[in-house]
């Protein structure tokens, strides 16, 4: 992957815990080489100028704009897609929340904003609400006005008091 | 959109980056976080053969304290990282405020300060608070180092000092004499900022000297020079009571252009806004720092 005068790089990542490789040209967005290459169809583009977060993947846990994201700069990273949450069929707990605080509508954000809640609880043990908005405030949803969004992320920080 | 094909390089070291970039000269750019590089190659804005990642140079990463207790900051270190720095927070907390309030998650967590920067957007956080701190920028090129202002090296919209073979290695921060604090204040409707005032207050007798810039009005922050002068050594009380009426002095005289983020009008009319707002940040007063922004539908910014 070292160089020069190359039209295309070879490069390898371990998307939704499984190894992939592959050969892409240089200027491949990593969006596309998921969505068309993999078959990755739920993320979502929408603004392509890295603002509204319909895109969001995790890379190494962050989240990612992948519209914005060239695909050969996540070699030998960790991708984590929306489609790579469940586990054996049970969706995560961030999916479920959402369902029961009936925090999606149209759905097409939803994929970004589940991963961001995703990293958001990852990198914060006990986020205040005010935390929530703040990590989440650049990921757009025109359905919902976020009130349901953010109690179903605060009920799971709640959860997680109860059961530690 | 596909960016038009570039031709992608990984150099590992400071000396290999500098060649590729002399090689290549103009048809050549620097490659960090991508934020904005890559949405303006998609856009057709810009278009370079030679995309230099130069993510794997040790002597562009981290914050240290540098010569005489300045905060010497890599040009790949990134808003998220300037925001936890305990360096920046202790060193520069109006600064770690405004770096947590930069566009987004996703642009925090991987855009560089020195691509910030070297792109020159006229519509971003950074530059006004820099320039008050009297930020000096250090470039390497085969030719040799050279430093100079970060008021020096913004020329105008997207354009700065830096020669093609030029890269940015470090940006730093001179100490501020004891008790001399920044502040940041900005508006705007949309990620960024319509426009932004920095201003640092330094101890001075029994009052206060000022550095005040407002940025986002044209190409290049602008000093806030008579504001500056009317405001020196006086007690904090009566330098923010003369600065409103010399700050739209300061303002009148910018060549302010009408853009997307508001009218030449609007934007001369907040700078006294704005610096008022800035200053109270920087003499401690409770005020809101960051960004005041009509997007916060989902949330308020965080620093109250």
């Amino acid at each position: 992957m070292h160089d020069q005068n190359i039209s295309h790089v070879d490069f390898a990542c371990s998307l939704n815990g499984r190894d992939v490789s592959m050969r892409v040209e240089p200027r491949e967005l990593l969006i596309d080489v998921l969505r068309d290459r993999q078959g990755l169809r739920g993320t979502k583009r929408s603004c392509d100028i890295g603002v509204c977060g319909a895109c969001t993947v995790l890379v190494d846990g962050r989240p990612t704009a992948s519209c914005s994201t060239l695909a050969c700069d996540v070699n030998a990273s960790q991708v984590t897609t929306i489609e790579g949450l469940s586990q054996q069929g049970e969706l995560d707990p961030v999916q479920r929340a959402f369902i029961e605080h009936g925090a999606l509508q149209c759905g097409f954000c939803t994929p970004g904003m589940v991963l961001a809640v995703k990293a958001l609880l990852a990198e914060y043990a006990n986020p205040s609400e005010e935390e929530v908005r703040h990590y989440l405030r650049g990921n757009l949803c025109r359905c919902t006005g976020y009130v349901k969004i953010i109690e179903a992320v605060m009920d799971l920080v709640n959860q997680r008091k109860v059961t530690p | 959109m596909l960016p038009p094909r570039f031709q992608f390089h990984q150099p590992a070291s400071l000396d290999e980056a500098l060649s590729l970039l002399a090689e290549h000269g103009e048809e050549a750019s620097p490659f960090a976080g991508g934020t904005e590089l890559l949405i303006a190659l998609k856009a057709r804005v810009l278009r370079f053969e030679h995309l230099i990642d130069i993510k794997r140079i040790p002597d562009l990463a981290g914050i240290a304290i540098g010569a005489a207790g300045s905060v010497s900051i890599g040009s790949l270190v990134t808003h998220e990282e300037l925001t936890r720095s305990a360096i920046v927070r202790e060193r520069m907390p109006g600064y770690a405020a405004l770096s947590d309030n930069i566009a987004n998650i996703r642009v925090r967590k991987k855009g560089t300060l020195g691509g910030n920067l070297c792109f020159a957007e006229p519509h971003a956080d950074p530059p006004a608070l820099l320039c008050a701190f009297g930020t000096r920028l250090h470039l390497a090129s085969p030719r040799g180092r050279r430093d100079l202002t970060l008021h020096e090296f913004i020329e105008s919209e997207l354009s700065t000092a830096r020669e093609s073979d030029e890269l940015l290695v470090r940006i730093e921060v001179p100490a501020l004499p004891q008790g001399a604090r920044g502040g940041y204040r900005a508006f705007g409707h949309l990620e960024r900022p319509a426009l932004g005032v920095g201003a640092v207050a330094i101890p001075s007798g029994d009052g206060f000297d000022w550095r005040i810039f407002a940025a986002g009005l044209c190409g290049r922050p602008t000093e806030l020079l008579r504001t500056q002068d009317a405001m020196r050594g006086l007690p904090a009380t009566d330098a923010l009571e003369v600065l409103s009426r010399h700050a739209d002095e300061d303002a009148a005289d910018i060549e302010a252009h009408d853009d997307l983020q508001g009218s030449a009008d609007y934007k001369r009319h907040m700078v006294a806004v704005l610096a008022r707002r800035a200053c109270r940040i920087a003499l401690g007063y409770p005020e809101r720092a960051g960004r005041e922004t009509g997007q916060d539908i989902i949330g308020a910014d965080r620093n109250a």
